[in-house]
């Protein structure tokens, strides 16, 4: 194995890093115009019924305690300059600092996604791999119509059917949560048939996107004059396959992995959710349905972060993975 | 139609992928118009009173009477459905005509005019994809208050991106053919030649890009509502039934579940599959380059 072009690669990080600056300095300026144009008054959200019979001097020493007075964009500075120094505020649905929440419950989400992400990257490799070598065949085509059937289907949908049958029906898995009720310590067998379901249903919602795109490109791949070549000289279909046009079918699907960062998130939003699993993205939704602005501005900001290490990683994989492709040109 | 022949390189010999292709087009088409009927005719025929409640007959499984069932207060789950859908289909046109016209404006306007506003719009294109679009949907009606109008502007105003990127490509090779090299050199202004030369070549892109919209739009609305952040969880909407069903699934009554997630899936597929077809029919790029 040849070195890596670590150079090149730490220069496309830089400069996506660079490039990442303005992008989330904007998505927080957005928030902040977004807030300032709704009806959401931060110091009402504060207070809660403790305003109603609260004097004006009152209000206003707190919305000035708050540093909520001014516009939108004084607002946003004295927010941006606290965030920078650590200081994400303090969560009003769930009365913790916002940093904490996130460390606490960053580490679940991350282990969700990442085992789905996994099974729908592996699972959807292969079963587009067997479904492009023979088009048109019975395994193919229920492949296909089953993977446009699950990318219309919402996946908190899917969800739920899951814990139907699963917890329910079958009886063979827990229908949410982290542990059995009543047990306060996270045990690894009871965390993994926990995970099961949560981490299947959004694999599986995740799953179409990449079956349809291997299914393509391996399939163009086997008409082209390598694997007509490779055939040629008589290798065997195995290697045909797998060393010849799936190793050049796969080239799209790592774009595909950097560009389905978001839609992972957007499904543990909803999976979390149903599951009751103790992430960042089930507090995303809490926070959201009780106004938290300082939680919500976090998150969004922490899932932005994670769009775009996604986007970098996909580039560099790229890079390495086709060697027509120069880091400096990305 | 041998262009998408073309398009199709592989398939195995001796299917005949046009028989299914056809099929699939016709079942998408009688689909589409059975639910566009069913959400205009039904409600005029069977008015719905969202805060009846029969708990008489609650969660009573799918039978003659209730062909669907009744799910938790006795409320039955066809005609639910079908209200459902009423609300979903509206507000996901109304969005994706939104998101469409802004994508079209946008994408226009930054591959027409290039230069300095071509990077702004770029930038803000980046912006707007680096936060996942349920992300800012669930930022925007939090602030807003859940409705049927704070969700149309929150999928509008997340959703035009993908139509701008597309919009913008096609502007840009346009930009480079002869016919409106001619159009420059035979006086046109700016504006002409962008209302009469580009605009109507990328409004087949934009419309079937506004048309695969909806289905995504859908998608949109129904997980809002599922959230309890979209429709008011009393109205009929896809989303805030299955949210409702919540209660019954776990003691073992699927139908509130699973028959509104088949309101959201089949109509999704249908549409799908006309936009397919149609995108097949009239590739405007294909016909170009023949032109060409």
């Amino acid at each position: 194995m040849t070195t890596l072009p670590w150079a090149a690669m730490a220069r496309l990080a830089g400069r996506r890093l660079l490039a990442a600056v303005p992008v989330l300095a904007l998505v927080t300026l957005g928030m902040f115009a977004v807030a300032a144009a709704s009806p959401f008054d931060p110091v009402r959200r504060y207070i809660g019924d403790g305003g109603v019979g609260a004097s004006q001097e009152t209000l206003d020493a707190l919305r000035e305690n708050l540093e909520a007075g001014g516009t939108f964009v004084e607002q946003w500075w004295a927010w941006l300059r606290s965030a920078v120094t650590g200081d994400l505020g303090q969560s009003l649905a769930l009365r913790q600092p916002v940093d904490q929440v996130i460390a606490e419950r960053l580490g679940w989400s991350a282990l969700l996604c990442a085992v789905a992400f996994v099974i729908a990257v592996l699972l959807g490799t292969t079963l587009g791999v067997f479904a492009a070598r023979r088009p048109g065949s019975t395994f193919d085509r229920v492949v296909t119509s089953l993977s446009y059937t699950l990318q219309a289907a919402p996946p908190f949908w899917l969800a739920l059917l899951a814990i139907w049958l699963f917890a329910l029906r079958l009886d063979v898995l827990p229908a949410g949560g982290l542990t059995d009720a009543g047990s306060d310590v996270v045990t690894p067998g009871a965390l993994l048939s926990h995970l099961v379901l949560p981490a299947g249903v959004l694999a599986v919602s995740q799953l179409p996107w990449f079956v349809l795109y291997v299914r393509q490109g391996v399939g163009d791949a086997l008409h082209e004059d390598p694997v007509r070549g490779a055939r040629a000289r008589g290798l065997s279909e195995r290697t045909v396959l797998v060393g010849h046009a799936l190793r050049s079918g796969l080239l799209p699907v790592l774009t595909l992995i950097g560009t389905r960062i978001p839609e992972l998130i957007t499904g543990a939003l909803l999976i979390e959710t149903v599951f009751s699993w103790p992430g960042i993205a089930s507090a995303t939704v809490r926070a959201a349905t009780a106004t938290d602005f300082p939680l919500l501005a976090a998150l969004t900001v922490l899932s932005a972060l994670a769009v775009l290490a996604g986007n970098l990683l996909a580039d560099l994989l790229y890079g390495l993975a086709d060697p027509r492709v120069d880091h400096d040109e990305m | 139609m041998t262009a998408s022949a073309a398009e199709q390189p592989w398939h195995a010999p001796g299917t005949t992928r046009r028989g299914t292709r056809t099929a699939r087009v016709v079942v998408s088409a009688v689909l589409v118009s059975a639910a566009a009927l069913a959400v205009l005719l039904v409600p005029p025929l069977f008015p719905l009173d969202q805060q009846a409640v029969d708990l008489t007959a609650k969660l009573s499984a799918p039978g003659a009477d209730h062909l669907f069932g009744t799910d938790e207060v006795g409320r039955d789950v066809l005609l639910r459905s079908v209200y459902g859908l009423r609300v979903s289909l509206l507000v996901g046109l109304v969005a994706a005509l939104v998101a469409s016209g802004i994508g079209l404006a946008v994408g226009c306007a930054a591959g027409a005019l290039g230069g300095r506003t071509d990077r702004v719009v770029m930038r803000l294109v980046d912006t707007f994809t680096a936060v996942p679009h349920l992300l800012m949907g669930i930022f925007i009606v939090a602030m807003f208050r859940p409705g049927v109008w704070p969700v149309v502007a929150s999928v509008g105003l997340t959703h035009w991106v993908s139509t701008a990127r597309i919009v913008r490509a096609e502007v840009l090779s346009l930009r480079a053919r002869p016919f409106v090299d001619a159009a420059i050199s035979g006086g046109a202004s700016r504006l002409r030649v962008a209302a009469r030369h580009l605009v109507p070549a990328v409004l087949p892109q934009a419309g079937l890009a506004a048309v695969l919209m909806v289905p995504h739009a859908i998608w949109h609305e129904s997980a809002l509502s599922f959230l309890g952040l979209g429709i008011p969880a009393h109205e009929a909407s896809l989303g805030t039934m299955i949210n409702g069903a919540r209660g019954s699934l776990v003691t073992g009554e699927w139908w509130p579940t699973l028959f509104p997630g088949l309101f959201i899936v089949i109509p999704t597929l249908a549409i799908a599959g006309l936009a397919g077809a149609w995108r097949e029919r009239i590739n405007p790029r294909r016909r170009s380059e023949l032109v060409l």
